[in-house]
């Protein structure tokens, strides 16, 4: 289980469509999703307020903070499931508030999410619910069967690819959230605590998954208040890491 | 629109993934088809009805409007000649096509099921029946009776109308009752589409959730749950169409003296009217589950 590896072809094939979904955003700032002075409030005071990012094409970012901070809040204005309630968030270039809910649809395809607790369709099989992007967005490529065997290799659940969700692990759980992100060749993932269930091993697994994704050109955000997380990813990728404390964003203290 | 066009397209093509996305419900799925199914049978009786109505409106309307009849009381001797003023009078009167004293023979056979065959009718005070034909635009029938009254003191004109008119307003009445139950029977389907809809809808938020999550558009996602409920109605309705049909042809067959009750099959081109009862409930399914589905999915973040 100590080793993971993007497995060659697919590895190729990931990069390919990565370049070739590249030349699609056209941006007028710098970052593929974009937060500008962005505020947030669930209809009570404001959970985020003055907020801006900035997730450059290639990056690497850590998002932390205590429990209840707004890490998951952020991340949903990231990929559009909420709209910020002040200023202005960009996703590859446009602005979601010009956005209607057909060109969120069409972004989560180069957005693939991780969520906090992931969700699956429970009626289908693990391999299905990987390969459900596709099926979605009409596209069921010839080598998709190929595609989908590495994938489900890469995130060690082969031997799982036809049980169904329920009968899953946490950490399989996450490892197969994880692979439903990246069927599509996202350029972003966003994962909210990725290793939130499983043990150092695997949480150390599952950041060179992402770390191996990310050298591939992937931007990689992900919220974690696992500290030494952070600190095993230093050494390998380089990572900023953003802190949400009083409601704003600061860049972390040096205590990593 | 547009995404209902294209959901309306989807739905011709079929797409197996779209529909798997959704998990299957037994018994949810049984009680839509057993609805449409009661429904379409239902309908099949309530056009039966209308269409039959209609008919007897119609043949009445056709066979009485045309044929009055004028009757003499007389004593013996002016009988004759105030025949032979009638129908002068008749002959004369805009509208009438033709006018025709009944014969001592047609009169007994009138009688005839009444005071059997020997009945001397020469010898009896019976009243001389003339039969009037209408041309199609008809007379006058208050201006046929003062001019009556005025030269042939012992002359009744019975122009059907006073018996005939009510039994048709019943009929139409009947007939309008029967395309009301048709339609109302079309909204009981919306309806309850709309309710199982709505049901799967609440039900499946993880589904819809998810499907949202890895870039699913609202027209993939309601696609899924208007194929299925589409396809439902259709098949339940199918099913008590054929059903209603079957039962509308065990009817007792109508005879020479055909009845109401027994005139109460599809004739001729009406026989399209009940088939078309699947594609309309399946085409209310499809609208109901389609904006059932527009209004959830809208709702959502
Ligand atoms: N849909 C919602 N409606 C109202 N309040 C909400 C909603 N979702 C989250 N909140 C509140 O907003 C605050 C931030 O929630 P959020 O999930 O973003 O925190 P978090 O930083 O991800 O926490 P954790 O580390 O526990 O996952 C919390 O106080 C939470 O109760
Ligand atoms: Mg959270």
């Amino acid at each position: 289980m100590g080793k993971a590896h993007f497995p060659g072809a697919a590895r190729i094939a990931y990069a390919a469509r990565l370049m070739h979904n590249r030349p699609s955003f056209s941006g007028d700032g710098t970052g593929v999703i974009e937060l500008d002075n962005v505020a947030y409030s669930y209809g009570g005071g404001e959970l985020l307020s003055e907020l801006s990012l900035q997730l450059a094409p290639g990056s690497f970012h850590f998002l932390t903070g205590p429990s209840g901070a707004g890490k998951t809040t952020l991340l949903k204005l990231c990929y559009g499931a909420l709209r910020p309630t002040a200023g202005v968030a960009r996703l590859f270039g446009q602005d979601v508030r010009q956005m209607d809910r057909d060109d969120i649809a069409m972004s989560r395809r180069r957005i693939g999410v991780v969520h906090q607790d992931c969700q699956f369709l429970d009626h289908l099989s693990v391999a299905e619910n990987v390969a459900l992007p596709m099926a979605v967005a009409g596209q069921a490529m010839p080598e998709q069967d190929d595609n989908l065997r590495e994938l489900m290799a890469w995130v060690g659940l082969t031997e799982r690819a036809g049980a169904l969700p329920p009968e899953l692990s946490g950490g399989e759980r996450q490892r197969a959230a994880l692979a439903r992100a990246v069927i599509m060749s996202p350029e972003v993932v966003l994962a909210d605590e990725p290793t939130g269930n499983v043990d150092w091993e695997m949480s150390q697994r599952l950041l060179r998954l992402l770390i191996e994704l990310n050298r591939m050109g992937v931007t990689v955000l992900i919220a974690t208040h696992d500290l030494q997380l952070i600190r095993a990813a230093k050494s390998q990728v380089q990572a900023r890491v953003l802190r949400i404390a009083n409601r704003r964003l600061n860049a972390a203290g040096v205590d990593l | 629109m547009k995404a209902t066009l294209q959901t309306l397209f989807a739905l011709g093509r079929g797409d197996k993934a779209a529909d798997r996305v959704v998990p299957p419900t037994g018994f949810t799925a049984r009680l839509t088809l057993f609805a449409a199914a009661a429904m379409a049978f239902l309908a099949v009786f309530a056009l039966a009805l209308s269409l039959a109505a209609a008919r007897l409106a119609t043949s009445w309307g056709d066979e009485l409007a045309r044929a009055s009849t004028v009757r003499i009381s007389a004593p013996d001797g002016q009988m004759a000649e105030q025949t032979a003023t009638a129908l002068r009078l008749l002959q004369q009167t805009p509208g009438v096509a033709s006018a025709r004293a009944l014969s001592e023979a047609e009169q007994q056979a009138l009688l005839e099921p009444w005071f059997g065959p020997d009945l001397p009718v020469a010898q009896l005070p019976v009243p001389q029946l003339i039969e009037v034909l209408e041309t199609p635009e008809g007379y006058d029938p208050d201006g046929l009776r003062l001019r009556l009254q005025a030269e042939v003191p012992g002359a009744v004109l019975d122009d059907h109308a006073r018996w005939r008119k009510p039994l048709i307003a019943a009929a139409s009445r009947l007939r309008l009752l029967g395309w009301a139950s048709a339609l109302m029977i079309a909204a009981t389907v919306g309806a309850m589409v709309t309710l199982a809809a709505n049901a799967a809808l609440a039900a499946n938020a993880q589904v819809i959730a998810v499907l949202r999550l890895v870039g699913a558009t609202d027209a993939y996602i309601a696609r899924a749950f208007v194929r299925r409920f589409t396809l439902r109605a259709l098949s339940g309705a199918a099913a008590g169409t054929v059903l209603g049909i079957g039962a509308v042809l065990l009817m007792p067959p109508a005879g020479e003296t055909a009845s109401f009750l027994t005139g109460l099959g599809f004739r001729g081109w009406h026989w399209v009217v009940p088939l078309l009862v699947p594609p309309l409930a399946a085409a209310v399914a499809f609208v109901a589950t389609a904006v059932a589905a527009r209004r959830v999915l809208g709702g959502l973040s």
